[in-house]
């Protein structure tokens, strides 16, 4: 055998992070902190309203206020034929208005000038006559007869129903539904919530007048896909199209879309010649960019007098907002939904969505989550626990007695997904060991004798994440597959460059990892690049947890690529038969000769000097990687809380998460991502909420009215961890960025639900706030 | 209007309209970029600094009430290459990671660590709780705060002078 060398960085390593050295020194470089020479500034007008009819824009007053350059109407986009935009879900959105007003906030006017203050000064001295309609703010009122038209615009549209979708099947659910011993329902809203990243969303657009080219510095989770749609948008020739996301400061979905603002500055970039910069306030992004949830949802479970699942029937209604402008895959109008079925084995299953425009904000986002799966995890995971409570059993009896078993993966579920691998028995185990569940039910019982209101919540989750493959999977028919392209130099250092764009997920870290494992490269010699659509691979970003199962795939294959080059040149180095030679972190040697070896970088000088007779030079590939299937992680969260009979007030007393993400890669960056996922979720299940009132005003337009944990209120958390490998995927890894965000709004809120249920109380909609608490418990009579 | 400001121990003036603010201030005439905007109502603390050693949200402050005011930002906590104990500890401990709320949450851990050498994780969660973090879940930010004081202490052993090149610019 060779000798042993460790090699700093492999798969399953904590490293600590390479991209630290910059943020703890304050040198990143966020959007904002990028300054061209000659950069303008951009401020959006905003509608009050949330629908009114534009009856006259006024800009004489404006465009002679000091250091205008020009204010932009929608008329004048009009001109350019700019003044409407297509979405990521085949619908089109105004991006600056010229006929209507459709929700507060919506963009009607921009100003450009020498310095942000000037431009916000003119800002507020356009002048807009506006009749105001009245608002449509929820599906209910939409579907209304009578209600007023939201999209009329739009030749054919009638109403303000959008999309009518299906999946599962009806005629056998409805079968098994009269064949139930019970039925268990439950009417739940997801509410509104915000992504609400620290960084708001802005672009720095600079159009050179001489070379037509167009770079646009831009917070995007997905820069390669941004680049097309402008293209296809602005018909600018696409190689003259540059998209550069420099460091993002947190996305959670908010950075997908393409926002007006992004395509405003940019034509204003092209008509003055001069680069413009916007950026948004807090108050923009949280009325106006994509927004979460707002998901209507109704779910009969039937069962059988032995607590078996026999079937899930689900209806829901989607608020979109004035435009249909959700960033999702193209076949698929509810996003990944029909996941509902969860972890269980459910015979058969029923789900309809119908989706309507509102005067709300547009625009719908998978915070921190794939493609509305924390909706339907959070759906299924509530009706488990209310059936279990009705049916007298334990919700983690109930769970264990209909969950898929090991032995039925790869599963086909009702609504038609292939889950490739799981042991949801064992992370249940995990989690009711390391919370002491048994003891702790007495613990409950005992409190409740003495007068606590006291609950234990669970929640065992399945995401599906990772999309493509590409044939099922696609935006605007861009298939989801993802890129990588890794170049090692002649010393035997190598940079990595992918199609995906890390947001504070750790990239440059844990993608060099991967080179590490597959090339024996030491990970501190790997420089990782993503972001720039000049130089990276093409690809469709980062999010709904994809770029590990993606691209980190495609870094594997790509590496392997290499190393099978690497062996052809180690072979003739070593003059030794290809098939004679043995791989070992980070060298080839001659099977029974250790000594004679090559290392990699030994061979990546030769790949530059000294190639085979008949070999090209160099040693660098691109992988575009299209999954077989998307990857299916899971676990069980386990939450204990204490109520406060007097005022309501929840107290999470502990928070137990067992993830199975399959293999872990940086478990160090792993446990991160849960915490910061089960942060918000504790957020989105007790605080964050994005309301209006009846005149479709925001609600939760700043930091003080959508409330965000911090330190004081959120939990510890205690992890635990189960590893079930991808069967399809390189190296077994299924992602996890959302899992946490996914999995435990149902936990927390579940416990609240158990807490409450000795008092008949079946369901709270979340936020989960004290005073909805306090009048759940007045209402059963409790009066402390 | 002129100001004159010490900003992590240099001497810088500036002449600024009234209502400039002071993380505008610092982020565009004086190029200090690592003092990050995130919210405007001093609700996320991403704009802290150090005004005469107390954090301060800079983002609801004028310039020109700093005026004659020494100012340390998250570029004064290094001691040239030598990394300040926060700094170490929010790496070590994987305290970050977009690094937007980072310079503000390291600045309130200094000064946390100035006033309680040895705070218990408690009275870190209080300090740090005008700061928001939208990534970590704060578990790793606490531990990072720990881990500062851990160094801290350990440097108090050692001879003042090393002492104070590792403590850089606290």
């Amino acid at each position: 055998m060779a000798t042993e060398v460790h090699m700093h960085g492999r798969i399953g390593e904590s490293i600590k992070r390479k991209e630290d050295a910059r943020f703890i020194r304050g040198k990143g470089n966020y959007l904002d902190d990028i300054e061209l020479p000659g950069m303008l500034h951009m401020a959006i007008l905003r509608s009050p309203h949330a629908h009114a009819r534009i009856e006259a824009v006024d800009t004489a007053a404006a465009s002679q206020m000091p250091g205008v350059v020009a204010v932009v109407t929608g008329e004048l986009l009009a001109q350019h034929k700019l003044a409407w935009m297509p979405t990521l879900s085949y619908d089109t959105q105004a991006v600056l208005a010229t006929d209507k007003v459709r929700f507060q906030g919506q963009e009607v006017a921009a100003v450009i000038a020498e310095t942000r203050n000037q431009a916000e000064d003119a800002r507020d001295a356009v002048v807009v006559d506006y009749k105001v309609l009245p608002a449509v703010i929820s599906p209910e009122q939409a579907k209304t007869a009578g209600a007023a038209l939201i999209r009329d615009d739009k030749e054919n549209q009638k109403d303000n129903h959008i999309y009518h979708w299906e999946a599962g099947d009806q005629s056998t659910t409805q079968a098994a539904f009269a064949n139930a011993d019970k039925v268990v329902r439950l009417h739940t809203f997801y509410p509104r919530c915000h992504p609400a990243p620290l960084e708001t969303c802005g672009c720095v657009a600079d159009v050179n007048g001489a070379t037509g080219k167009a770079t646009i510095y831009m917070t995007s989770q997905a820069p390669h896909a941004i680049r097309t749609v402008f293209a296809l948008v602005a018909g600018l020739p696409e190689q003259n199209i540059r998209v550069v996301a420099p460091d993002i400061g947190g996305g959670f979905g908010n950075k997908v879309p393409v926002y007006p603002g992004y395509v405003v500055a940019t034509a204003a970039s092209l008509l003055i010649g001069r680069p413009v910069k916007w950026v948004e306030d807090r108050t923009e992004n949280l009325i106006s960019t994509g927004f979460a949830r707002d998901f209507h949802m109704t779910g009969d479970l039937a069962v059988d007098k032995d607590g078996k699942m026999l079937a899930l029937r689900v209806h829901l209604d989607s608020d979109n907002g004035a435009f249909y402008s959700d960033a999702q895959p193209t076949k698929f109008k509810a996003g990944l939904f029909h996941i509902v079925t969860g972890s269980y084995d459910i015979p058969t299953a029923h789900v309809t969505a119908d989706g309507y425009y509102t005067n709300k904000a547009p625009g719908g986002v998978a915070y921190r989550c794939s493609f509305r799966v924390t909706e339907a995890s959070y759906l299924i995971e509530r009706l488990a626990t209310n059936a279990a409570i009705e049916l007298g059993m334990d919700q983690a009896e109930f769970r264990m007695k209909n969950f898929i078993k090991p032995e039925q993966f790869p599963y086909q579920s009702a609504t038609g997904w292939v889950y490739d691998s799981g042991d949801y028995p064992a992370a249940m185990n995990l989690a009711l060991e390391k919370l002491g569940y048994a003891e702790l039910r007495k613990d409950v019982e005992a409190r409740r004798k003495k007068g606590e209101v006291t609950g234990i919540g669970v929640a065992s989750f399945t995401e599906v994440v990772g999309a493509g493959h590409g044939a099922e999977f696609d935006i605007l028919g861009l298939r989801m597959f993802d890129s990588a392209e890794l170049r090692v130099h002649p010393t035997g250092k190598a940079i990595l460059r992918m199609g995906t764009k890390s947001q504070g997920q750790g990239h440059e870290t844990t993608f060099a990892q991967i080179v590490t494992e597959e090339l024996g490269i030491p990970a501190a010699d790997i420089a990782v690049e993503e972001g720039d659509t000049d130089t990276a691979p093409y690809g469709l970003g980062t999010y709904a947890s994809r770029s590990t199962p993606v691209a980190g795939a495609a870094t594997a294959m790509v590496a392997r690529k290499l190393r099978d080059k690497a062996r052809k040149i180690a072979a003739h180095l070593l003059e030794a038969a290809e098939e004679d030679l043995e791989w070992e972190m980070g060298k080839f040697y001659v099977k029974g000769s250790p000594d004679r070896a090559k290392t990699i970088q030994e061979i990546a000088f030769a790949a530059y000097t000294n190639v085979p007779e008949g070999m090209e030079a160099g040693l660098e590939g691109v992988h575009y990687y299209d999954p077989p299937n998307m990857t299916y992680p899971f676990g069980t969260y386990a939450v204990v809380v204490d109520v406060d009979k007097g005022t309501g007030q929840v107290k999470v007393r502990r928070m137990v998460a067992v993830d199975d993400c399959g293999v872990r890669i940086n478990p160090m960056i792993v446990e991160g991502q849960i915490h910061g996922g089960l942060t918000e979720g504790f957020g989105i299940a007790f605080m964050e909420l994005i309301t209006f009132d009846s005149e479709g005003n925001c609600i939760g337009s700043n930091f003080t009215d959508y409330l965000l944990p911090t330190a004081w209120e959120t939990p510890k958390f205690e992890l635990g961890e189960t590893v079930t490998p991808s069967p399809h995927h390189p190296f077994g890894a299924k992602g996890v960025g959302e899992s946490a965000t996914v999995g435990s709004p149902a936990a927390y809120v579940n416990a609240v639900i158990d807490a409450l249920s000795p008092y008949g109380v079946t369901n709270i909609d979340m936020p989960v706030t004290s005073d909805k608490v306090w009048a759940a418990l007045r209402a059963a009579g409790v009066n402390e | 209007m002129k100001l004159s400001v010490t900003v992590n121990g240099s001497k810088r003036a500036g002449d600024v309209e009234p209502r400039v603010l002071l993380v505008d201030f610092l982020r565009s005439n004086l190029r200090l970029t690592g003092t990050h905007v995130g919210c405007d109502t001093s609700g996320c603390g991403a704009c802290t600094i150090l005004l005469d050693g107390e954090p301060v949200k800079s983002c609801t402050m004028l310039a020109v009430q700093a005026d004659g005011r020494s100012i340390t930002t998250v570029e004064g906590l290094a001691n040239g290459a030598n990394l300040s104990p926060v700094q170490i500890g929010f790496h070590e401990e994987h305290g970050l990671q977009c690094g937007f709320c980072t310079p503000g949450m390291m600045l309130v851990g200094a000064h946390l660590l100035e006033h309680n050498p040895n705070p218990t994780d408690e009275e870190i969660r209080w300090a740090i709780s005008g700061n928001i973090c939208r990534c970590t879940g704060y578990m790793n930010i606490v531990k990072a705060i720990k881990h500062a004081a851990a160094l801290r202490e350990a440097a108090e052993v050692v001879p003042r002078e090393t002492a104070a090149a590792t403590a850089g610019g606290e």
